[in-house]
């Protein structure tokens, strides 16, 4: 039996037991993904956005699956302390795909935000959820976003009402937890109103040593003039598999930044499409890949420039080690209309390893004559000559790599705005890179 | 001491050195003149280890080690500095990582615990007024950005940074205007001690009105063709080359 | 937005009354066979021809491969549905003098004479030897007896497959198989001529080596073969021109060039492609499908293709190096223009096998009218390229906010000690430099085509003299009256 049928059947024999335990506004398109699903089946590694990850391969194996909504008896605080200390942030806990009710905060939030499992929202702001949920994310054309729509039951919805500024981060800590090997289909709805200002941080944990698979699919509404800085730290083992697709939707004169670091991971594809809808809107995207082992990432961007006079930059830095195998595809598409459009998009690798292997695919597809639109892609090494200037001032060849290492994917680093966050980072990269983690900090149950 | 003995040694198969022999004794500042293409340079990267060039004959000893068989970083450890004569840019690679690194490599290297931040800062300021190098210089990314001039003084204050025993200054007076020479002479000068010893690199004169040898040696062809003891200097830059070309 | 973009806006809507210039039919009595493709086909073609039984059956082969395949839907164009029933596959102008030997029908000789390709030598381009190429039969040869002394040998492939056998089995299909692709497979199973070229060891050709094809007869395909062998420590430089009458409907161009480069030889193959891009209003034109592929075989040997795409509805191709040998060398210098309803998805292939091999790309776009102009290009380098290097540059100007400009590089490496670096950029035409050059009294046509011209400056001195002045003029008018 193929992974597409796989699913068919489970869905065919547990559609009811899905619906029973879901908000109605998860169930309405459920029943549409599930034929958009059988209809395209599982991409190949011939379809062109797909074409870095087997994705076949992937949901392959049998996984199990909460549908039930069975309990899961885990104390986030115990099993995770906070791996950026310093940063005090509105902290929030995903246990596979289960929203963990709040943990008191010293501070509560503003005035009409929202925070919650998104099956709680879409029982008390169901117009507000059914007004955004699978909108941008389309089941009709990709088979990831109908799998996960067809089996998703719950996640994380965040609600930034109109000109409110949040004061400090919301964190959200995803700990995948079971005993078996598991799938959790996550789903992530965030909603920020005209004017609204927010930072948000996601990190990726797996708290046991099984087989992981994670589809998440996210849905990211900007509104006008409001701002959003979204970081994603993956953290997990070589047994996670992660196909995460992000959808944003962006206003006028909006600011977007949207950073994405993996460090620890199996396999993971990052899909990211960001549409540029209103005038005058500038969208960052940052990425910043460590990998060695066996390990794969394929990060996948679109950025669509609809709309006059935006901005978008991209900067995508890869270390690989082993037999690691690195991917980006980052499409950059400039509608006729989009005059005065400016993007650029930068990708850099480095292989340290002859095992190692990088696919880089830049596109720039432009039907705007007013434009200032550039990409460049590298694959190198070190540079010998810093190597060796280094060792003569007496730093071991090893440090000496290190530290250009270091200073490669430093870029990205120093592009992160939370500066807790990104000292942070600093030293989680190095640590890595040293190799001294040879895990996730900060989960306890791994070790 | 560094003893350099019918070294015949070259880069990706040319041969460029063609058996040269040098004594510098500890408390002694050579100064080696030559034109371009005589093989200045190859003998600086030689002594310091640079993987492209290769040795075909000879031998250095330093302190009666064998010098060729240590690894560049090996031999920066036991005192030999190379003040570059293009010190290359490493962006990302911050000034104090970078210095950090080197100086708890050194103290590790004598069996000392690594250096505290504060220490380590408070060493960097001390030695940045010793070769007046501007704060913000020292706030960057190696020598990113920096101007010849700038270049050369970072390379001096590393050197301060690291006392070493022997030092190599290449061409560290080319790109630079007479005031930057005279703080990056003088910055050396400050440095020196009885038991360093130098050589200086060098096609004119002009630096050595500020660091004063005690024996010239003249390179032409790869092979050393008169030594003679500062006065050479001077007639070199009265006279030019062409006339110890002829007399060889 | 200046006054200089209003100017420019109305230049903009100023479409181009250039008529194509190479556009005249030759009134000939050609042999054309019936349309359509099959088994029989294929057979009645190799019959024509006269050729051995080994050579059927490759055709034979591909054919069967090619009606196993469907036609690849991977390019960004909108390629019209091929009716591929509706073509007839050989057509051969010189049946009716085939008994007078040696002699030309004059109303060919008229024809090459007025697309500026006389081919009776006293008259030729000094150092140049041309193959002209007319619907599926080569015309005629210059200078063979002069190149032969040097024991090159030029003739027409169907002509080599009769006098070198055994160096055409060899070498056809060593370099792009048959199995490829779609188009490869077509032209394997119908290919009718094209040009072969031998240089044999340490022989450096005197003469640039031409061949000029021409599509005349009415609803017939092109599906030329080339074939050029340079042997070890060989040098030749090698040019190639084609031109097409205006007709109403799309006409099928789908060829095959390869080329082997033996150890320390070099080869140099240039293109300009001005078939008829079809009129202004998007109908008609030749569908420019084609495969190019050079291996370079030999330690150090080295490859350069340069070509300046103006002509064409739709261009499919991108010539190719296998960099095998080590220290191998490989160049791909490209213009492409596009205007009207034309559209170009073209670029290269640098496969990087061999221990130090270099590659170089130099792309450059221009688009205009709604045209869609693509570079799409693969850089790999294998386990096996020890210190490969590749530089790409692309860039892409845009003259006009109806047409496209798109870059599509995919790169991927598997060895640690490579360096590939990518570049490019997409803008539009300067302003600035435009209302220079007003100030200076050059009026903005003028000026488009100088900024032009001087965009793609580095392809153009690649190109030998000859050709470099003819790429020019084509580049000025392909774009006139298209300034954005």
């Amino acid at each position: 039996m193929g992974a597409a049928e796989q699913y068919i059947t489970l869905y065919e024999q547990n559609r009811d037991t899905i619906a029973l335990h879901s908000p109605s506004a998860l169930n309405a398109p459920r029943e549409e993904a599930f034929r958009d699903f059988k209809r395209l089946g599982i991409p190949s590694l011939k379809v062109e956005r797909y074409r870095y990850t087997d994705v076949e391969q992937v949901l392959k194996p049998d996984y199990g699956l909460n549908l039930s909504r069975l309990a899961i008896p885990i104390d986030p605080r115990k099993a995770f302390s906070c791996s950026v200390p310093t940063l005090s942030t509105y902290l929030y806990f995903v246990i596979n795909d289960e929203f963990r009710p709040e943990v008191t905060h010293s501070k509560p939030l503003p005035q009409g935000v929202v925070v919650c499992s998104l099956a709680k929202a879409a029982e008390e702001h169901r117009e507000l959820v059914e007004r955004h949920y699978a909108r941008l994310a389309p089941t009709r054309k990709d088979s990831l976003n109908a799998l996960n729509t067809m089996l998703t039951q719950d996640g994380v919805f965040v609600y930034v009402p109109k000109n409110v500024a949040l004061s400090r981060p919301l964190q959200v800590v995803n700990i995948l937890r079971a005993d078996v090997s598991l799938m959790a289909n996550r789903r992530v709805l965030i909603v920020m109103e005209e004017g609204a200002q927010a930072q948000l941080l996601f990190c990726d944990h797996a708290a046991d040593e099984r087989q992981f698979l994670t589809t998440q699919v996210a849905e990211v509404f900007v509104g006008d003039r409001a701002s959003l800085e979204l970081y994603e730290l993956e953290e997990t083992h070589s047994l996670n598999h992660r196909l995460a697709n992000m959808y944003v939707d962006v206003g006028e004169k909006a600011q977007v930044t949207l950073d994405s670091i993996t460090l620890h991971n199996g396999l993971t594809r990052n899909r990211t499409d960001v549409s540029l809808r209103g005038a005058g809107s500038t969208v960052n995207m940052y990425g910043c890949v460590v990998a060695d082992k066996q390990q794969r990432v394929d990060n996948n961007t679109l950025i669509e420039h609809r709309s006059p006079q935006c901005e978008s930059n991209e900067l995508y830095k890869y270390v690989l080690d082993g037999e690691a195998v690195g991917a980006f595809a980052g499409r950059v598409l400039v509608r006729q209309d989009a005059q005065k459009s400016s993007s650029r998009e930068v990708n850099a690798n480095l292989c340290a390893s002859p095992s190692a292997r990088m696919f880089s695919q830049p596109m720039l597809e432009i039907y705007a004559d007013d434009v200032k639109c550039s990409h460049g892609s590298t694959v190198g090494q070190l540079n010998e000559a810093a190597l060796f200037y280094m060792r003569q001032r007496g730093v071991s060849l090893e440090e000496a790599r290190l530290l250009l290492k270091y200073a490669f994917v430093g870029e990205v680093i120093d592009s992160v705005r939370l500066e807790p966050l990104r000292d942070r980072l600093r030293y989680l990269t190095e640590a890595r890179m040293r190799g001294s983690l040879s895990n996730c900090e900060g989960c306890k149950v791994c070790r | 001491m560094l003893e350099i003995r019918n070294l015949h040694a070259g880069i990706a198969g040319k041969e460029i050195l063609k058996g040269i022999s040098l004594t510098i004794r500890d408390g002694e500042i050579h100064a080696l003149m030559g034109q371009n293409g005589a093989g200045k340079s190859t003998l600086s990267n030689i002594i310091v280890g640079h993987p492209s060039y290769s040795v075909t004959e000879g031998e250095i000893l330093y302190d009666g080690e064998d010098l060729l068989s240590l690894s560049a970083e090996e031999r920066s450890l036991r005192g030999i500095f190379l003040s570059f004569q293009q010190p290359v840019e490493i962006p990302g690679v911050s000034m104090v990582n970078f210095m950090r690194a080197a100086v708890n490599a050194k103290r590790k290297h004598e069996g000392l615990e690594p250096m505290t931040g504060s220490e380590f800062l408070r060493l960097m300021r001390e030695k940045r007024a010793l070769v007046s190098m501007d704060s913000k210089l020292t706030g960057r990314s190696v020598n990113e950005g920096f101007s010849g001039g700038e270049k050369k003084r970072n390379e001096i204050f590393q050197m301060a940074m690291l006392e070493p025993k022997f030092t190599i200054l290449d061409e560290t007076d080319s790109g630079l205007d007479v005031d930057a020479l005279r703080i990056v002479a003088e910055g050396f000068n400050k440095l020196w001690k009885p038991t360093s010893s130098a050589l200086v690199i060098t096609h004119y004169q002009r630096l050595l009105d500020y660091i004063r040898p005690h024996v010239v040696h003249v390179l032409i062809d790869g092979r050393i063709v008169k030594t003679g003891g500062p006065e050479l200097a001077l007639e070199i830059e009265s006279r030019g080359f062409d006339w110890i070309r002829k007399e060889a | 937005m200046g006054e200089t973009a209003g100017i420019g806006n109305e230049y903009v809507r100023e479409v181009a009354a250039k008529k194509y210039e190479y556009g005249f039919t030759t009134d000939v009595e050609t042999d054309i066979i019936e349309k359509g493709l099959s088994e029989a086909v294929v057979r009645l073609i190799s019959e024509k021809k006269g050729e051995p039984e080994w050579l059927l059956d490759f055709r034979l082969k591909a054919f069967r491969h090619w009606t196993s395949q469907r036609q690849p839907t991977w390019g960004h164009l909108r390629l019209p549905e091929i009716d591929y029933q509706a073509i007839s596959y050989y057509a051969d102008p010189t049946a009716t003098k085939k008994t007078d030997k040696g002699e030309i029908d004059p109303e060919l000789m008229k024809t090459f004479d007025k697309l500026g390709i006389p081919l009776e030598e006293r008259m030729a381009l000094s150092g140049t030897a041309v193959d002209a190429v007319m619907d599926s039969v080569s015309v005629k040869t210059t200078f063979r007896d002069k190149l032969r002394e040097k024991g090159i040998i030029f003739c027409s492939i169907s002509e080599a497959v009769k006098s070198h056998p055994e160096l055409v089995r060899r070498y056809l299909g060593s370099v792009v198989p048959y199995r490829d692709n779609y188009f490869a497979a077509l032209n394997s199973a119908v290919f009718s001529d094209g040009s072969f070229v031998y240089i044999p060891e340490g022989v450096r050709c005197p003469m640039e080596l031409s061949t000029y094809f021409r599509i005349n007869a009415r609803g017939t395909g092109q599906f030329e073969r080339t074939l050029i062998v340079c042997d070890k420590g060989g040098y030749v430089s090698y040019l190639e021109g084609c031109t097409a009458p205006m007709r109403d409907e799309n006409q099928l161009h789908a060829a095959v060039v390869e080329i082997a480069v033996m150890e320390d030889a070099e080869v140099k193959y240039s293109t300009v492609q001005n078939w008829y891009p079809g009129d202004s209003e998007g109908k008609g034109g030749v569908l420019n499908l084609v495969t190019k592929r050079g291996l370079l075989a030999g330690n150090n040997s080295r490859l350069s293709w340069t070509q300046v795409e103006t002509g064409s509805a739709v261009t499919w191709k991108y010539p190719s190096c296998v960099l095998k040998g080590d220290n191998s060398q490989a160049e791909f210098y490209s213009v492409a223009v596009t205007n009207h309803h034309q559209q170009a998805d073209t670029g290269t292939k640098m496969i990087h096998l061999g221990k130090n091999t270099r590659s170089t790309i130099i792309s450059k776009g221009i688009s205009a009218g709604e045209s869609e102009n693509s570079y799409r290009g693969l850089v790999r380098v294998a386990r096996t390229a020890d210190n490969a290097r590749n530089y790409s540059s692309c860039d892409s100007l845009l003259l006009g906010n109806r047409c496209g400009a798109h870059t599509f590089p995919y790169m991927d490496v598997q060895n640690n000690t490579a360096i590939v670096e990518h570049e490019a950029t997409t803008s539009k035409i300067s302003e600035d430099q435009l209302f220079y050059c007003n100030q200076r009294g050059i009026g903005t046509e003028d000026a488009v085509g100088l900024i032009v011209n001087g965009y793609a400056k580095d392809v153009l001195n690649k190109l030998p003299m000859e050709f470099a002045v003819e790429a020019q003029k084509l580049l000025g008018v392909s774009l006139e009256g298209t300034v954005g």
